[in-house]
Parts: C-alpha cells; sequence; structure tokens
C-alpha cells in the first residue's frame, strides 16, 4: 500500500474531535503542529493547550486510533512545547462551531499579561465585551476567571439571563 | 530473662549500613553544574508541586462554586506545570527517574519547595493572600525564565508564564476586593499578610546554586525580582486599603531541604498511593 499522502492525514486528523469540546475538531483548535513522513514512520506533532489540560493523553490516544484506524502502523506523536500555544490558532471554522455550540469564542489580543492590565481595564470601566454565544447581546458579566476547563471563563448575560462560557483567550 | 540486644554489635551496624544503602542506593554523582541545575529545577518544581496540592485541598469547600472550581483550574495549571519542570529535572539528573519519582518518592528533607508554599490553607483570604503573594512573585519568575539561555527551560516557562497571569489577574482582583470589603473581609485579609509576610523573603535569597545558574543565564537572579515583586504587590494593597510590611525578617531554608512541619502532613496524604501499592497506575 503506497503511504498516505500528508494532506490525506490532516483530512484525517481534521475528523478528530477534541475530547472536552466535540465540536471542535483537533485542526480547528490549532493543536496539531506538524505532520511529516519520517522513513516509512508518520511523525504528528502536537502541543498541549494548558500545560495541566487533562485532555491531552486522550487527544494522543485519539490521534494514534484514528491513524491507526486508517491503517497507519509506524506512528510517532511528538509533543512540541514551542512556540507555546495560542488561541490565536483556533481556525475561523473553530470559532463559529464555538459560538453554535454556545461557547463565545475567544477576542484575540486579550490574554491577560498579570496585573496591571487587569487592573487599569478594571479601573477605566473597560471590560472585555463579550457577546452572548445565545442571544448576541453584548450586555454580560463575567462571573468567574475560571470556568468549567482550565480554557473557559464563566460569563452571565443580562438580557437573556443565560450564563455561559466564554473560551478565554491566551 | 533474655537480655536486650547489644545496638553496637557489628551486626546491628552492618545492618544499618544495608538498609541505609537500600534507602539511597548508591548513585555516580552528576557533574557540579548539572548538580546546581538540577536543584534550581526542583526548587520551581517542588513549589508548584506543593502550592497545586495545597490548592487541590480546597476542591469542594470552597465558600462559592465558582470559586472551588477557579481554585481547582489553578491547581491544575501548577500541577501540569509541576510535571514539566520535574520532568527537566529528572532529565538533567540523568539517574533514570521520572518526574512521578520525583514528586512520589522523595522525601521531606529532598524537597526544595519555598517555606511559603507549605504553609496551611487557614482561610479563605488567608489561601488568596498566599496565593497572591506567590503568584506576584512566579509572573516575575517566569518572565524572566522565559528568556533562559537553556531553550528547555525557555519553553516551559513561556507556556508556565501565560497561564500565571490569570492566576495573578484573579488573585489581585480578589485581594482588592476582599482588603477593600466588608470591616470583617479587611480584619481576615490584614491578619493574611501579618501571618504570611516573612515567609515571602525566601524567594529573593539567593546561594551559590541560584548565583550561578543566573550567571549562565539559566534563571534569573533571585534578588533582581525583588522590586518589581514589590511594585506588584504595593500597588494593589494600596488598592486593597491594606498596610505593606516593613519587616525584612524571612523564614529561609525551604531551597535548601530544611522544612517546617507542614511539608511532612502534605507528603503523607500525596504520596500515600505510591508508597502502599508502588508502581500503581491508571
Amino acid at each position: 500500500m503506497a503511504a498516505p499522502s500528508i494532506a490525506q492525514v490532516w483530512d484525517w486528523l481534521a475528523e478528530v474531535p477534541d475530547p472536552e469540546i466535540p465540536v471542535l475538531s483537533l485542526t480547528d483548535l490549532g493543536i496539531i503542529r506538524d505532520v511529516a513522513w519520517q522513513d516509512d514512520t508518520l511523525v504528528v506533532k502536537v502541543t498541549p493547550t494548558y500545560s495541566g489540560c487533562p485532555a491531552t493523553s486522550i487527544i494522543n490516544l485519539d490521534i494514534e486510533t484514528a491513524l491507526r484506524g486508517h491503517g497507519i502502523d509506524k506512528l510517532r506523536l511528538e509533543r512540541q512545547m514551542s512556540p507555546p500555544w495560542t488561541t490565536d490558532w483556533i481556525t475561523p471554522e473553530g470559532r463559529d462551531k464555538l459560538r453554535g455550540y454556545g461557547i463565545a469564542p475567544p477576542v484575540d489580543g486579550t490574554a491577560a499579561d498579570g496585573v496591571l492590565a487587569g487592573r487599569i481595564a478594571r479601573l477605566g470601566g473597560h471590560n472585555l465585551t463579550i457577546a452572548c454565544p445565545r442571544c448576541g447581546s453584548t450586555n454580560t458579566e463575567k462571573i468567574s476567571q475560571f470556568g468549567s476547563t482550565p480554557c473557559k471563563a464563566s460569563y452571565r448575560c443580562k438580557d437573556c439571563l443565560e450564563p455561559f462560557d466564554y473560551f478565554k483567550c491566551l | 530473662m533474655p537480655s536486650l540486644p547489644d545496638m553496637n554489635t557489628p551486626e546491628v551496624a552492618e545492618l544499618a549500613r544495608m538498609q541505609g544503602a537500600h534507602a539511597h542506593p548508591p548513585v555516580p554523582a552528576p557533574d557540579a553544574g548539572e548538580q546546581a541545575l538540577f536543584e534550581c529545577l526542583l526548587r520551581i518544581g517542588d513549589s508548584t508541586l506543593v502550592l497545586g496540592h495545597r490548592v487541590s485541598e480546597w476542591c469542594g469547600h470552597s465558600p462559592a462554586l465558582e470559586e472551588d472550581i477557579a481554585l481547582a483550574n489553578v491547581a491544575l495549571d501548577l500541577i501540569g506545570q509541576t510535571q514539566n519542570w520535574l520532568a527537566l529535572a529528572a532529565e538533567v539528573e540523568g539517574q533514570d527517574r521520572s518526574a512521578d519519582d520525583l514528586a512520589y518518592l522523595r522525601d521531606a528533607w529532598d524537597f526544595r519547595n519555598l517555606l511559603l508554599v507549605e504553609r496551611p490553607n487557614g482561610d479563605f483570604g488567608h489561601t488568596l493572600m498566599r496565593q497572591f503573594l506567590f503568584d506576584a512573585w512566579h509572573h516575575e519568575f517566569l518572565k524572566g525564565a522565559a528568556a533562559s539561555t537553556d531553550p528547555r527551560v525557555a519553553e516551559i516557562a513561556a507556556k508556565a508564564a501565560k497561564e500565571v497571569a490569570y492566576h495573578l489577574e484573579r488573585t489581585s482582583d480578589l485581594i482588592v476586593r476582599l482588603g477593600d470589603g466588608t470591616a470583617e473581609s479587611h480584619r481576615r485579609m490584614a491578619a493574611a499578610v501579618e501571618a504570611l509576610w516573612s515567609y515571602t523573603g525566601e524567594m529573593f535569597l539567593a546561594d551559590a546554586k541560584d548565583a550561578e545558574i543566573a550567571a549562565r543565564g539559566i534563571l534569573p537572579d533571585p534578588a533582581s525580582l525583588r522590586e518589581p515583586w514589590l511594585a506588584t504587590v504595593g500597588a494593589v494593597f494600596a488598592e486593597a486599603t491594606l498596610a505593606l510590611p516593613d519587616s525584612a525578617f524571612a523564614h529561609k531554608g525551604g531551597k535548601q531541604g530544611i522544612h517546617t512541619e507542614h511539608l511532612g502532613y502534605i507528603l503523607a496524604e500525596m504520596q500515600f498511593l505510591q508508597r502502599a501499592y508502588p508502581g500503581a497506575s491508571w
């Protein structure tokens, strides 16, 4: 059997869902950093989202299961730490899928940079404007910096009154 | 009536020697440079490990659901960072130990964490104050470490720095809210400052190992972090209506393996499973 093309492998990886947010694929999330053949071995480089993300080992298992299911026997997964993952790598399609799933997508360029940015924003009344993924209202408020997973914050819509997750910028 | 055995017989001495050898199998000493790096990696990795464990003790006990989730998330970040630091420490040591071996199979005197992180949780305000004092230091430390001459250190730090920026924003927020809150919340936050301040000085004290690693550009010089740390803490305390203590007294010893009694209790809980069922895995 001829080795599958790299483009084919990317297509297969695009069908592997993220275990925590299954509406997103691993390629939507931007955590597959490289796919290459090294002689007869397929090497897939994966970057972790958060250092302690418990989904990391499940993600590796899912990649392995999917690619072996497509007949790839010689496979090596490598962890690539640098450059560190950023939510900027979530694809535009991924952002639409998040919104449709009820999670507000990250607002680029708003990652925390420590105490001063947050305090200055708060003092100036410039709270980050996050649109409710259900009704679209921007009349929302942050409940907590940390939500149901490390990558999300908890928000509440003051118009439709529904709580929702915000995929925070990293 | 049989007499008690003479504890100084050669047999007993030999037995003790063998037991000692069993507990600490002789290993070839790594060269001095690698030894200093190993120690300094334990200092950061053990600090995030012990604090991560301490914070996880809140799981299911926080005053509000959102805070419970936030604390668990912070603990998770810290444990994830620990995995990276201790895996690198193990690699540098070169004795075939894993990050898990280092976390679960060392005793208190081999831990190199700051004394601050082993302080008991106390009330919620006390836990937040400990976290804030650590976060403000951690953030500066990681910014320095992200520019390390050792790319392995730089990539771990660059990743962790993004996470810790969120930790620091959260604790800064809450210190202000509680310090400048009710009379009762202010009283508790002020008491936490008083109880914890003397454990902060250790973060900025360098010994010969720190100095060597800083001179090689691998990790920032601890003393260089004091000024930016104090600027952050001072700004937040001012907004929180909390007084900045002027005492420079510092408890120290954690980075050299001399700990308070609290660490033993943490390890007893954290290491129980691997001690009772060696090699157990999921």
